[in-house]
């Protein structure tokens, strides 16, 4: 079995500037350790975390043409799950993570059962409403904090061998998980599976004349892509140790989608640099002003009007 | 025999009758052309036999089996394939992918996430082998963007191809070709002659008395005529349909 | 539950409806005409709000509230569009999107920005700070003008539509928009029409709400969402649709959240309903749209085609 699906080439310069790029990412903490700045640990997680729930998003937005306002939804989620069932006193990793995985999946195939009978700027409005849905509950959820949100005292436990305990450690948890995201993904893009969810970005009409029921495929995906932004979602609660309806927010909709499409849509890694760039950008912003949205928000208009294929098209 | 019928078939927009209670059979093995002056439905009627547009009225059967409310993908399934007058395929794709594309629905789910499609023997086998028969094998790894207007047009038909269909249903297949590129259509679709049933839509008339068994000849839609060759070429009706009331008698 | 009870909240929905009704009617005309996805909506909203609430501290009147509320969201409206947004009417959804998100967050920062962080609260104009008596009883006068100016623009609306020229290339764009631009109708100038009428209607709508709601940064985010939810579920690019959606939409939410909670009590023990309800209540219209999308995906009124 070859381990790459495409042919690559380990020598040419997308590669090597990609192996790179990964490399850095992986040295964070240890680089942070040295500066002593743990603070460097924390927003990488954070930008990690993103990047992760931005490479799910990619699969419905890049490769499968879905525009979905709401997928902050899943990330709210998946965090909702750690703060619920550690409120309750269950505090296992292994049963965080697998109720995530259940939660965010179902929840989103339903929604993308609904969904999915629409098209077009209908998708878009629908996907947001959904995701506004789902805040409101989580506001008026009272016993979980409402709008205050949730404290949670203790990261998930995932066992004496795993303890994400220290920054540094959930860290390098996330880095593992978006690797393997990022390989299942460039596998699955090039699988029969991607080519079906790519045909129907490509030609909608066509897809179906030929004989594929491309609304099924396109569920799953959704689904898939739900529940890797819950992945997220859990990690991201493990961080701040907190969960709100702010993580629901479409604010966070549309900057992942930001993240996609500056980074790269329809790439593997796109996602992720979209990721770094745009947390950084926000946070050296906000070094300089309070007011750094008066700056952020045209880079965003800038962005839809020029950023015709991301970053990671620049390399190409 | 009939392979696909229809009976009653009509369609309205707001206030055009695009289909009249049309009635129309293809029976197997068979070539049926279907000829006719612009704006007589003709697309219409291929549209309504794939599933992309619905009628408002009528049965469509196939093989015994009423198809008329069935969705295109279920119609593909059960082997019924249409090529496109306007050039309907995957620019992203090379043609050697768009091929495959159109292989992979007739060959199990598409579930699959990890072997990549790229190594799968039984896409890639049947989609060189429809590339050799429309003569663009050579051209597999282009992008399906970069190939010329008569290149995309074989990759249309390829696509129609490649899933053996038992109906072939192809909407002005010669649109747009220049000459040598049209002979060069028409000698592979009668090739493909009696192993295919084709319903062929066309107004290259040379292309049509060729290859046709039958035609079938449709104004303001509705069948004026409909049989060999030879008696539509003589039918008064059929002049009189093309060339108007002052030319049809001579 | 007393009938008057239910009363008020029934006029309660539809003045909620109303003021949805201002919003969704620019906005569906400029989904379904122009197909273009434009989420800074909202902050004409905020604007239309912003700029009444502070001329009617300034004058006193109402009237120069209102004049500054609609011209002064028009003139911004359209200067937005002219600069920014027409290299957005080729562009497909997610660009539009994206680069209307991008607005949405630059001017809720500049809000902040001009009038400061803190909610800014405006009175009712004099001689509506009473109630009125409608049937027997007292409604609180300025949410009836509310409801009297919404239907006033209803039939305004209603009368553009149908009985002029203008209204008459609405109905057609709905219908076809690609069918009006082949015609040779100014195009461009129409689509600047159409905006600057959207904008205009929800600078109306601002002020409108600014007595009844707090006047703050993101005030047009959480309505914004309600009134794709009307479009959705009216038919997108109806006018028709906007309206019945919008009085749908108005009183399900009002109605629902008085008394869902208070069903749920009489069918459930007490702490669940009491835990349940008012989540149920807020997302009951979200449940309701998707009940609609599930048995009509073009929504109850749509344009016809």
């Amino acid at each position: 079995m070859t381990w790459f699906p495409e042919p690559v080439s380990l020598r040419s310069p997308r590669a090597i500037a990609v192996m790179l790029f990964l490399l850095c990412l992986g040295l964070v903490p240890v680089v942070a350790a040295a500066l002593e700045q743990s603070f460097y640990v924390t927003l990488a997680a954070r930008i990690l975390i993103l990047g992760l729930a931005a490479c799910g998003l990619n699969l419905v937005l890049g490769y499968g043409g879905l525009v979905s306002f709401g997928h902050s939804l899943y990330v709210g989620l998946g965090a909702y799950v750690v703060g619920i069932l550690s409120f309750h006193g269950i505090g296992s990793g292994w049963v965080h993570l697998g109720a995530t995985i259940a939660l965010c999946g179902l929840v989103a195939f339903l929604t993308g059962l609904v969904c999915l009978r629409t098209s077009g700027m209908a998708f878009i409005m629908i996907t947001l409403a959904f995701a506004q849905m789902f805040f409101f509950l989580g506001v008026s959820l009272k016993q979980y904090g409402g709008d205050d949100g949730l404290q949670i005292a203790t990261r998930s436990d995932f066992g004496a061998w795993l303890s994400i305990e220290t920054n540094s450690a959930l860290y390098y948890l996330t880095f593992a998980l978006l690797l393997l995201t990022l390989y299942l993904s460039w596998r699955f893009v090039h699988a029969r599976f991607g080519r079906v969810l790519r045909g129907a970005k490509s030609n909608l009409q066509r897809m179906r004349v030929l004989g594929f029921p491309v609304a099924r495929y396109q569920v799953v995906a959704y689904a898939v892509s739900g529940a890797l932004c819950g992945i997220a979602g859990m990690l991201l609660a493990n961080l701040t140790r907190f969960v709100s309806p702010a993580y629901m927010s479409w604010t966070l909709s549309g900057e992942l989608i930001v993240m996609v499409m500056l980074g790269g849509m329809a790439t593997i890694v796109g996602p992720l640099l979209g990721a770094v760039v745009f947390v950084l950008l926000e946070t050296v912003l906000a070094a300089y002003t309070q007011h750094w949205m008066l700056v952020l928000g045209p880079i965003i208009v800038l962005i839809a009007r020029f950023a015709k294929r991301g970053l990671y098209g620049l390399l190409k | 025999m009939t392979l696909l019928s229809t009976r009653g078939l009509t369609k309205r927009f707001g206030g055009l009758l695009a289909s009249d209670a049309l009635d129309f059979e293809a029976r197997p093995g068979e070539v049926h052309a279907v000829i006719g002056p612009n704006g007589a439905g003709k697309t219409t009627l291929v549209n309504q036999l794939i599933g992309e547009l619905a009628p408002d009225a009528g049965v469509i059967e196939f093989e015994g089996r009423d198809i008329t409310r069935l969705p295109s993908w279920r119609r593909a399934l059960l082997g019924l394939s249409r090529s496109y007058q306007i050039t309907s395929i995957f620019p992203e794709f090379t043609a050697l992918e768009n091929v495959a594309l159109a292989a992979q629905a007739h060959r199990g789910h598409s579930f699959g996430a990890w072997r990549p499609a790229r190594q799968e023997e039984a896409l890639t086998r049947p989609a060189l082998q429809s590339l050799e028969e429309v003569g663009l094998a050579e051209r597999q790894g282009a992008l399906a963007a970069q190939l010329a207007h008569g290149e995309r047009r074989q990759l249309e038909i390829a696509m129609a191809l490649v899933s053996r269909p038992k109906l072939l249903l192809l909407d002005e297949p010669m649109a747009g070709m220049g000459r040598h590129e049209s002979e060069r259509l028409v000698k592979l679709l009668d090739r493909l002659k009696g192993r295919y049933t084709m319903v062929l839509v066309e107004h290259d008339m040379d292309a049509v008395f060729t290859l046709a068994d039958r035609i079938s000849v449709l104004v303001y839609g509705r069948c004026i005529a409909s049989g060999a060759p030879q008696e539509i070429r003589a039918s008064v009706e059929v002049r009189r349909a093309y060339l108007g009331e002052r030319y049809a008698a001579h | 539950m007393t009938w008057e009870l239910a009363f008020l909240q029934a006029l309660n929905g539809l003045q909620y409806g109303l003021l949805l009704f201002l919003l969704a009617a620019g906005l569906t005309l400029v989904l379904g005409i122009m197909n273009f996805v434009n989420l800074a909506h909202a902050s004409l909203y905020m604007l239309g709000a912003y700029l009444g609430a502070s001329a009617f501290a300034g004058s006193g009147s109402f009237l120069i509230a209102g004049a500054a509320a609609v011209f002064g969201t028009l003139a911004i409206g359209l200067a937005v569009e002219r600069t920014t947004l027409l290299a957005f009417y080729a562009r497909d959804h997610l660009d539009q999107v994206l680069a209307t998100f991008g607005l949405l967050l630059f001017f809720n920062e500049l809000v902040r920005v001009i009038w400061g962080p803190q909610s800014m609260y405006m009175r009712p104009p004099d001689g509506f700070t009473g109630t009125v008596s409608l049937f027997g009883a007292l409604y609180p006068s300025y949410r009836f003008l509310v409801i009297v100016a919404g239907l006033a623009v209803a039939l305004g609306m209603y009368l553009l539509i149908h009985y002029t020229r203008i209204g008459m290339l609405i109905r057609a764009g709905a219908s076809n928009a690609r069918m009006v631009s082949v015609l040779g109708v100014n195009i461009r100038l129409l689509n600047t029409l159409l905006f600057g009428m959207g904008a205009a209607l929800a600078g109306l709508a601002g002020l409108m709400a600014a007595p009844i709601l707090a006047v703050q940064p993101g005030m047009g985010d959480n309505v914004l969402i309600v009134v794709l939810v009307v479009i959705v579920i009216g038919g997108i690019g109806s006018i028709r649709g906007a309206f019945f959606g919008a009085l749908i939409v108005g009183v399900v939410d009002t109605v629902g959240r008085t008394y869902l909670p208070l069903a749920l009590r009489q069918v459930a023990e007490r702490t669940i309903a009491d835990a349940a309800g008012p989540a149920l209540a807020s997302m009951l219209i979200f449940l309701f749209m998707a009940v609609v999308l599930a048995f009509r995906p073009q929504g109850l009124f749509p344009a016809r085609r």
